[in-house]
């Protein structure tokens, strides 16, 4: 269009407004934009005018206030006197505590089953196929619902715990399952425990240097260095002796029975559970897919080729089919995890307080601020979806094939 | 060379050896277990692994679901009845079979009416998802949508015969238009020939209340009947909607790029329930003081927006798909923006991404689920309401939910079947 | 032709969006049908039969309501809402008027700008747990795991409750009452706490009633009555002495029996003023003369709907309490007619 000579320069006429193309594009866009602005100010007004008509009003003095209910899982210390914008925040931190837990769970099982849906073990890729098309034809909310229903009907109170010849017991006396949650073991750091875990943290660190050095001298001298003892070595024996050395200053604390619930240790909710569980298995479902379409989309000849070199199955996969498939697998995973982050918001559905619990649900209900409770709910996903977009374009970018 | 060898051997064979039977360990059963299930150590241990899970499962599941019970009045009949074996109660599906299906409040004596609109709704999409069915059922499928309208919600036939009437006065209106004034002023001719007739069908019906068909409040909608309502309203709502924000994304002018982004990437942005929430409690704000929109109506709109983004990006992918030359064909042709988008764009990147659309519609349907959180007596709304707070079934939830998977799980992999399938046959034409 | 088509369309998108906000009795009468707010569901006090047709406590208001406007108990939309939607179907006009054991509080009346136009319950919270766990007070909950329903004041009075006892409590937060029921007799929960009225009538839906006992302490005060918006003070008015109509109805012994006996005309002129057969009361409302006479006998006097929905002689079994009539001790008190 554009590399057309121009038209001899003459009058401009109204009518080349529809008709000349230079033109058409600015009267199109012209309409959008009056129209745009009048049907918004058109909602605008209508909104003001049912609010002045009920006299109420937009304020966001409501966050300040006492919140006045008490949340049940708290990240951060909270109390029922604490304000709305706490109980916000309380539910926007436990929407990533699920959503997190969720991401890492769903991978870990979407990779397994993607990578045993391709094994030529016939039996164990039809349960896995079995597995993908159960769980991806089925809305997220029942498998929710199902998980919540089934445990809490299923497991035992706590109260069965209780008595001379109980009628469930604990697991290693350490956990204990309940129709209320998981009850684990949690740590008590004593004097010193700083040290360790500093420790711990180094040798954690250590592990990934040796697998480093061990990899680069095998790409120099092509020396193989086993890695499977040494790393564990590395990991285990500075802590343990730090452990005894500093006198033990980590121990665990089991739940105990006390009162009406377990006491102590950790205790992870049913609507967690249910969420967390539900949530990785449907969306490892789906991440199980494109961890196929990931291998698949690598040609069959870097296999016969890295097989012509004669590496093992194991070795095959991990260095030479994975590296490349993950450029393909990438992009739809991240955005399965703004999926996790956006289906946790169901939490509602079992009571989970999650930021639609506690913002969109009891803030909401108590104050009657729908709309600003709303605008700002939206606002929370929107802000955690275009940061987690703007990661996947950044890895995008750095993953691109370089040509040259 | 048999006649200058035939004296020199003593023998020569002059038939064929027939074929050996290959070694029993490489044939039939034999050999295909071998190589797939024991083909390593590692492979037996994990053919064992899954053998035992397999069979324990079948053996837990297996006499629960067939012994079960199914014609009692309540769960303890049912339990009386099992007296202690461990069986599943599926009279709960008999007993609730009509809510299940269509919802509480639906007058079981049109029952008749959802029912004969699902069959026909398998008829007319038969020639939109099978190239192969004649052309002419299409105009069944054109039909369908008032006739579903009418069969399900009842009323006077005259406001779904002048909506048809509306869309086929717009057709007439935009043909003519567009031969004479152009694109542009056809459209608008189209729209404002649609309003007329509407607006002469909202005289008459009102003038004309008689109704063949009983009216049903879309209130009374619920159960599965619900789910599919909103699945497919909404998907074929949102595909017209998605092509123009796809298109609207894809344009070179600024100002309408903008605002198809922004409100694309809003509402991808957020999860489906935020906007259910905003139908439920501040959408009924933004319309003007006394009207009215039911909470169905309401619910559609919601849904259709969220499903038009995820249709437009999909579109917008195939679109991008296409090679630059057949934009620039289009356009050494001299055919203008309208013309090559209709004519020669369009119908080739809907045609790749149909399997796209049909993977959102399918997530879509099960998002319809959603609608029970804000109190709506879907399928799974009426299992977590009625269902299981009444005294009769309280303490049920197995039997239920199995019932819920399996109607999702046909619809949900029946059409993503069918996308598969279409997909080999689109791959086909690309060899 | 272009022209007249464009200003065509133009004319009907204008028609099809004026239509103007009017008075609710104006818009209910014009309507044939008032949309009533309800609960989903808690038996006793609204909760559709097995036909799909609505029974309660608070449905009776309704239709009471309904036969005074529109002369037809039947002409009532019942809209379901959950705590969340229940105020929003309400300011946005989508129901009439809301029956759906809401209490009465400052900020509702003040904040929300709704309009309580009475209180056909008096109630207030308490806790429900198992026979088995020996608990006879509130105060030994300490720790104990609570079912709430949320999106009501319940969960605001237990945060107070437990605060101020200085003991603590595992709160499990349910959107609807009957998921929290389920939660709370599959022992998920050691307590269900709301509403005693509403204890009451959902442990009579229990497999085994007797095995769960309703704790003494009531927390909180808990006036529960029909609501309307701030603003339109004639359609208060109607919701207001239709409620009234049915208290003061038992107070003077107008039951649906004798109801058609005694609109023939009495001796008490307060009968024949609220029955219509004297003075002009239904007119003042905007109303005919036998309003009062059609809410009544819709569904019975204030008495005879409790007695009928949520009495001693149903499986709910509530006692009448405070909400006898003042004469006998009750707190149910209806200005005079006149």
């Amino acid at each position: 269009m554009s590399t057309m000579t121009d038209p001899q320069p003459q009058g401009f006429r109204l009518g080349m407004l529809i008709s000349d193309t230079r033109y058409r594009s600015y009267t199109f866009q012209f309409i959008a934009l009056i129209l745009l602005i009048v049907s918004i100010a058109y909602l605008i007004s209508n909104l003001f005018a049912n609010l002045a008509a009920n006299g109420l009003d937009i304020s966001w003095a409501f966050l300040g206030e006492p919140a006045g209910y008490d949340i049940n899982q708290r990240p951060i210390e909270y109390t029922s006197q604490s304000t709305h914008a706490r109980a916000s925040m309380v539910g926007a931190i436990n929407t990533l505590i699920v959503a997190f837990l969720a991401c890492v769970s769903a991978t870990v099982l979407g990779v397994i089953a993607g990578v045993l849906r391709l094994s030529n073990n016939w039996i164990v890729s039809k349960l896995m196929s079995a597995y993908v098309e159960a769980f991806r034809n089925v809305p997220v909310l029942i498998w929710i619902l199902i998980i919540f229903l089934a445990m809490s009907n299923a497991f035992p109170q706590p109260r069965a715990f209780r008595g001379e010849t109980p009628d469930a017991t604990m697991l290693f006396d350490a956990v204990a399952f309940t129709n209320r949650g998981v009850y684990v073991p949690s740590f008590v750091n004593g004097a010193g425990s700083a040290i360790f875990w500093l420790v711990l943290l180094a040798s954690i660190i250590g592990v990934f240097a040796y697998r480093r050095y061990a990899k680069n001298l095998l790409f120099k001298t092509g020396k193989l260095l086993p890695t499977g003892w040494p790393s564990l070595a590395i990991l285990i024996v500075p802590s343990l002796l730090m452990y005894f050395v500093l006198g033990q200053p980590v121990t665990l604390e089991y739940p105990e029975l006390k009162g009406f619930n377990f006491q102590g240790g950790v205790h992870m909710r049913l609507s967690l559970i249910a969420l967390w569980f539900a949530l990785a298995i449907y969306t490892g479902a789906f991440i199980a897919e494109n961890v196929r379409a990931g291998i698949l989309a690598i040609s069959k000849g870097q296999t016969e080729a890295a097989a012509a070199l004669g590496m093992r199955p194991g070795r095959i996969m991990n260095l030479v089919i994975l590296p490349q498939a993950l450029r393909v697998i990438i992009p739809p995973l991240i955005s399965q995890y703004l999926n996790i982050t956006k289906n946790s918001s169901l939490a509602i559905a079992v009571g989970y307080m999650d930021i639609t619990g506690t913002l969109g649900g009891i803030t909401l209900n108590q104050t009657g601020r729908a709309i600003e409770s709303i605008l700002l709910l939206m606002l929370f996903y929107l802000i955690i979806s275009l940061s987690i977009s703007a990661i996947m374009n950044v890895y995008n970018n750095s993953v691109k094939l370089k040509e040259r | 060379m048999s006649d200058t060898h035939a004296q020199s051997v003593a023998f020569v064979r002059t038939t064929e050896i027939p074929p050996a039977p290959p070694p029993t360990m490489e044939t039939g059963a034999i050999k295909w277990i071998r190589e797939n299930l024991f083909s390593s150590v590692l492979n037996t241990v994990l053919t064992v692994l899954a053998l035992y899970f397999v069979i324990r499962g079948v053996i837990a599941v297996g006499p629960w679901m067939l012994n079960g019970v199914w014609n009692t009045g309540s769960l303890r009949e049912c339990r009386e009845v099992l007296d202690g074996t461990n069986a599943a109660c599926w009279s709960v599906l008999t007993e609730r079979w009509n809510q299940l299906l269509f919802g509480f409040k639906y007058p079981p004596e049109f029952y008749w009416r959802p029912t004969v609109a699902f069959v026909l709704l398998l008829v007319a999409a038969a020639p939109v998802l099978f190239n192969a069915l004649p052309r002419k059922m299409l105009i069944l499928t054109a039909i369908y949508p008032f006739l579903a309208y009418w069969l399900i919600w009842g009323g006077t036939i005259i406001t779904p015969i002048f909506a048809a009437l509306g869309f086929v006065a717009a057709y007439f209106a935009f043909t003519n238009g567009e031969r004479m004034y152009g694109f542009f002023l056809g459209l608008v001719a189209g729209v404002g020939a649609a309003l007329i007739t509407w607006f002469i069908g909202g005289i008459i019906a009102d003038a004309m209340p008689g109704s063949m068909l009983e009216a049903v409040p879309s209130r009374d909608m619920g159960g599965f009947m619900l789910n599919m309502i909103l699945g497919t309203v909404c998907v074929s709502l949102s595909i017209p909607l998605g092509i123009v924000l796809a298109l609207g994304r894809q344009s070179n002018m600024p100002i309408i790029k903008g605002i198809c982004v922004v409100f694309i990437e809003f509402v991808r942005g957020v999860p489906l329930i935020t906007l259910l929430f905003v139908a439920n409690v501040v959408l009924a704000y933004f319309f003007p003081p006394g009207t009215n929109l039911d909470l169905i109506l309401r619910v559609i709109i919601m849904i259709t927006m969220f499903s038009a983004a995820y249709i437009a990006e999909v579109i917008r992918g195939g679109l991008a798909a296409l090679p630059k030359g057949q934009y620039e064909a289009a356009d050494s042709l001299g055919l203008d923006y309208a013309q090559s988008m209709r004519l020669i764009i369009l119908p080739q990147a809907l045609k790749i991404s149909i399997p796209g659309i049909v993977n959102v519609a399918v997530g879509l349907f099960k998002d319809t689920t959603l609608v029970s959180v804000i109190s709506m007596f879907d399928l799974v709304g009426m299992i977590r309401g009625p269902i299981l707070s009444s005294t009769d079934w309280t303490g049920i939830y197995w039997e239920v939910f199995i019932f819920a998977i399996v109607l999702f799980f046909v619809v949900c992999y029946g059409i993503s079947q069918y996308s598969q399938w279409l997909e080999r046959q689109l791959a086909t034409d690309h060899r | 032709m272009k022209k007249s088509v464009l200003f065509g369309a133009l004319a009907a998108a204008g028609m099809t969006a004026g239509v103007a906000g009017a008075a609710t009795l104006d818009d209910v009468q014009a309507r044939g049908v008032m949309n009533c707010g309800v609960t989903t569901g808690v038996p006793g006090f609204a909760e559709p039969d097995a036909n799909g047709v609505w029974q309660g406590f608070d449905v009776a208001v309704c239709r009471a309501v309904a036969a005074a406007v529109l002369g037809d108990s039947t002409a009532v939309e019942f809209v379901p809402t959950t705590g969340k939607t229940r105020f929003t179907a309400l300011a946005s006009g989508e129901i009439d008027m809301l029956a759906r054991n809401t209490t009465w509080t400052f900020s509702r009346d003040v904040d929300l700008k709704f309009e309580f136009t009475g209180v056909n319950y008096y109630d207030g919270q308490g806790f429900m747990v198992p026979a088995s766990l020996g608990v006879t007070s509130a105060a030994e909950l300490d720790g104990a795991t609570v079912c709430i329903q949320t999106g009501t004041t319940t969960e605001l009075n237990l945060a107070d409750f437990f605060r101020s006892n200085n003991i603590t409590y595992e709160p499990v937060p349910i959107e609807t009452g009957s998921e929290a029921v389920q939660l709370f007799l599959a022992g998920s929960c050691d307590v269900y706490t709301t509403d005693r009225s509403a204890l009451a009538a959902q442990r009579a839906n229990f497999p085994a009633p007797d095995d769960f006992v309703v704790l003494p302490e009531v927390v909180s005060k808990e006036p529960l009555g029909p609501l309307v918006r701030h603003g339109d003070n004639e359609w208060g008015d109607i919701v207001r002495w239709t409620l009234n109509a049915l208290i003061t109805a038992e107070e003077l012994g107008v039951t649906s029996d004798n109801i058609e006996e005694l609109s023939a005309g009495t001796n008490n002129p307060e009968i024949n003023r609220l029955l219509g057969s004297e003075g002009t009361l239904g007119e003042m409302l905007g109303l005919d003369a036998e309003w009062a006479k059609r809410a009544i006998a819709a569904g019975g006097n204030y008495g005879e709907v409790f007695e009928g929905n949520i009495g001693a002689a149903t499986n709910i079994g509530l006692a009448r309490g405070l909400n006898a009539q003042w004469t006998d001790g009750g707190l149910i008190y209806s200005p005079p007619f006149r």
